[in-house]
């Protein structure tokens, strides 16, 4: 299997090569200094992946499943060191001071060893250190071992925690080319210039060509699921698909409903925003007794008020779900009108009485004033409420349908901890699929930068 | 700062061209009543006894004082809100102690590496605790031999780089001569962090305050997993009890009693720092 390695290193060498001299080029600067960067960069960037594994992917006792990831791995891990140097070139290249070395003394900085600042970052360092960086690394770790709960002895077992997840009817090639296509695809994506985006008509069929994208690599990736996964990562999707798009839409509705200027504003806004202080898990306990089959009130009303049939929530697939969602979009609520209303202070009152005066209607005035004056914020709440649909859900399920029917809402951070700890006890599959969350989340994220290209802090 | 302030402005038409009034105030009671539903459920449930909720009485029963002491007292959600009160107030004070130590040593230092160890803290942004659960208790657990701690609801989530950031931004706006004048009076670095700094910091405290307090309060996922023992357990997993209380089956009224309880400390607090909150949410946002 060496030949492979070798010709896949060189492959990626010369892609490399090829990507950074185009990239250099267009910033003005030596092709030939871009090649040697991009070569080296894709070479050290497709051992990067495959040394901490020992080239276990292409061992000879190895499926050809697994050599097909191998093969994905390394363009992976060559992208990703492309991607990297790409974005310090363009950080050395912007403003070329003293960003790397040490800044200049600024006025009112204490003259003191340098000892004293870092003793005042320890504490933060080394908690960092302790509890995020190292159990980050402990998690790649663990996801290539077979390793258990209570029991310390670990075995390595290469790729097969990950290899697992795919649908077996796949062979190494399906995946090779599964993983160019999306490599490739990401490139072009990433390298789109923002400056032609800002053509109406352009900007409209570029949307539609994401749309496209998004959809396409969607199909791909659920495709490739294996059976149990594949539910997973349909439930992940769509409980966060639906609660941040109709809630987003929903609370935008109504922060504007609620920043009209009429008698008792504040008091609406008070009664719409009052949700923030309820957590998830009291989210789940209220939903779960509200549509509780047997003595739920919304049965109650469906009964008597609407002369229908009592309907099974919580063991149909499509009915839990619907509930799930609801609940998540009914917590999200009250933080996402507030931040909502905040916004719509930041419009600019000009511009609107502007495009009023130019003859504008309300629906017009909206789409091309309000929404857009607007999009930093859109752009923090979709974030802060991905962030809730991927993690802090777990607390609203565990109260309203612990996952069930069958799997039909447990979403991949309720899969992990239940594969992982509380009842396959399964350390090294949970780290795998949490490696697969954290790409998800990182590509949600890496789209959301490119899309809005705002930078907003955000986090808990 | 104002423009994030939930208040009125004088003028009176902000989107020109909407109709009369009470459509608003209609859609706006309708949404208003759609939106408090399920607190309203909950609340008229928190009075009822278990067969007047079973017969769907649309009155409110005589059972609150009954079912808050159940909660309370016999399902042990006082001993969890306590729990959740301490854990709460040690990671908020102690996280606000350390982001502004590094928001000093960011701001008011110069060091070789500053901008490695910025970068260090901020890509920490990019790995949310809640991926990390499974190798977090293996450590936890397993290596420190905390569980079922409170070291283990407290330690791990005191250092951020929310907060470390927050301070860094918020030092940073503030005039240098603050600093070139204490250094003349002859004070350390400390001594200006407690007498000038902090005084002018505490909007933003108070905005990480919320933050860290609501998220603390509302955490699930890793009490349920790290704490074991009745008397350690937090509010937020604790209610499970109430939920699944063996023999007598759900008790609905003391359930929702609790919910309601579980909810009024992140509201108070949200309540009496709303103004710090927004405006601190303004620092954090980048130019």
């Amino acid at each position: 299997m060496g030949g492979l390695v070798v010709g896949l290193l060189m492959l990626t060498a010369a892609l490399g090569a090829v990507i950074m001299a185009i990239a250099f080029r267009r910033r003005q600067r030596s092709a030939g200094m871009g090649a040697w960067v991009g070569a080296i960069a894709a070479a050290v960037g497709s051992l990067s992946l495959m040394v901490p594994l020992g080239f276990c992917t292409f061992a000879a006792e190895r499926s050809p499943l697994d050599r097909g990831f191998g093969v994905v791995l390394v363009l992976l891990g060559a992208g990703m060191a492309l991607g990297l140097v790409n974005w310090l070139s363009m950080l050395i290249g912007g403003d070329r001071s003293h960003r790397l070395g040490m800044e200049p003394a600024m006025p009112g900085q204490f003259k003191t060893h340098w000892i004293v600042p870092l003793l005042l970052l320890a504490p933060t360092l080394l908690i960092l250190l302790i509890f995020i960086y190292y159990p980050a690394l402990d998690t790649f770790s663990l996801a290539t071992r077979l390793a258990r709960l209570s029991t310390p002895r670990t075995q390595f077992v290469c790729v097969r925690n990950f290899t697992e997840l795919i649908d077996p009817s796949y062979s190494g090639r399906d995946l090779v080319v599964i993983g160019m296509t999306a490599l490739l695809g990401s490139g072009v994506f990433y390298g789109q210039r923002r400056g032609l985006a800002n053509s109406r008509l352009y900007g409209l069929g570029q949307r539609l060509l994401w749309l496209g994208a998004i959809a396409s690599g969607y199909i791909l990736v659920m495709g490739l699921w294996s059976d149990y996964y594949r539910l997973i990562f349909f439930n992940t999707v769509w409980v966060a698909a639906f609660t941040v798009g109709i809630g987003l839409a929903i609370s935008l509705g109504l922060a504007i409903l609620a920043y009209q200027p009429i008698q008792g504003a504040s008091i609406y806004r008070t009664l719409l925003i009052w949700s923030y202080a309820i957590s998830p898990a009291v989210a789940g306990v209220i939903f779960a007794i509200m549509f509780n089959p047997v003595v739920g009130v919304v049965n109650h009303i469906l009964v008597t008020v609407f002369h229908g049939s009592a309907l099974p929530w919580f063991t149909d697939p499509f009915l839990a779900r619907f509930v799930l969602i609801l609940a998540s979009i009914w917590k999200q609520l009250g933080y996402n009108i507030l931040f909502y209303i905040a916004g719509l202070q930041t419009v600019p009152q000009d511009l609107l009485e502007a495009a009023t005066l130019d003859g504008a209607n309300r629906w017009q005035r909206f789409l091309t004033v309000v929404l857009p004056a607007l999009s930093p914020i859109t752009f923090f709440l979709i974030i802060t409420n991905l962030t809730y649909t991927f993690f802090d859900v777990y607390g609203t399920i565990d109260y309203l349908t612990k996952g069930g029917p069958s799997g039909a809402t447990s979403v991949a951070i309720y899969e992990i901890i239940r594969v992982g700890i509380r009842s396959d006890r399964d350390l090294g599959r949970a780290a795998a699929q949490s490696i697969i969350l954290f790409l998800m989340v990182i590509g949600v994220t890496l789209v959301q930068f490119r899309t809005s290209g705002r930078r907003v802090n955000y986090g808990a | 700062m104002s423009k994030f302030e939930l208040s009125h402005r004088p003028k009176s038409d902000r989107f020109p061209g909407w109709p009369q009034r009470w459509p608003i105030h209609l859609l706006l009671c309708l949404s208003c009543l759609l939106v408090g539903i399920p607190l309203l459920y909950a609340m008229l449930v928190s009075t009822q006894s278990n067969p007047e909720v079973i017969a769907f009485q649309v009155t409110p029963g005589s059972s609150l004082g009954r079912n808050i002491w159940v909660a309370m007292v016999s399902r042990n959600l006082g001993r969890y809100m306590l729990n959740s009160t301490i854990q709460a107030v040690i990671v908020t004070v102690g996280k606000t102690i350390l982001s502004l130590l590094a928001g000093l040593a960011f701001v008011y230092f110069r060091f070789p590496g500053k901008w490695l160890v910025f970068g260090f803290v901020l890509l920490t942004l990019m790995m949310p605790t809640e991926l990390l659960t499974i190798s977090l208790f293996r450590i936890v657990a397993g290596g420190f031999q905390w569980g079922d701690s409170l070291y283990a609801l407290t330690v791990p989530f005191l250092a951020s780089a929310t907060g470390a950031f927050l301070f860094r931004q918020h030092f940073a706006n503030l005039p240098a001569e603050l600093s070139e004048a204490a250094q003349l009076d002859g004070a350390g670095p400390l001594i200006f962090l407690w007498r000038i700094l902090l005084p002018l910091s505490w909007n933003a405290i108070g905005a990480l305050a919320v933050i860290q307090f609501v998220y603390v309060w509302n955490m699930y996922l890793w009490p349920v997993l790290i704490i074991r023992s009745d008397r350690l357990q937090v509010v937020q997993v604790g209610l499970s009890s109430i939920q699944s209380a063996g023999d007598t089956g759900t008790a609905y009224g003391p359930l929702m009693a609790g919910a309601i309880l579980a909810s009024l400390p992140p509201l108070l607090v949200f309540i009496l720092l709303q103004k710090q909150f927004m405006s601190g949410f303004q620092i954090s946002r980048e130019k």
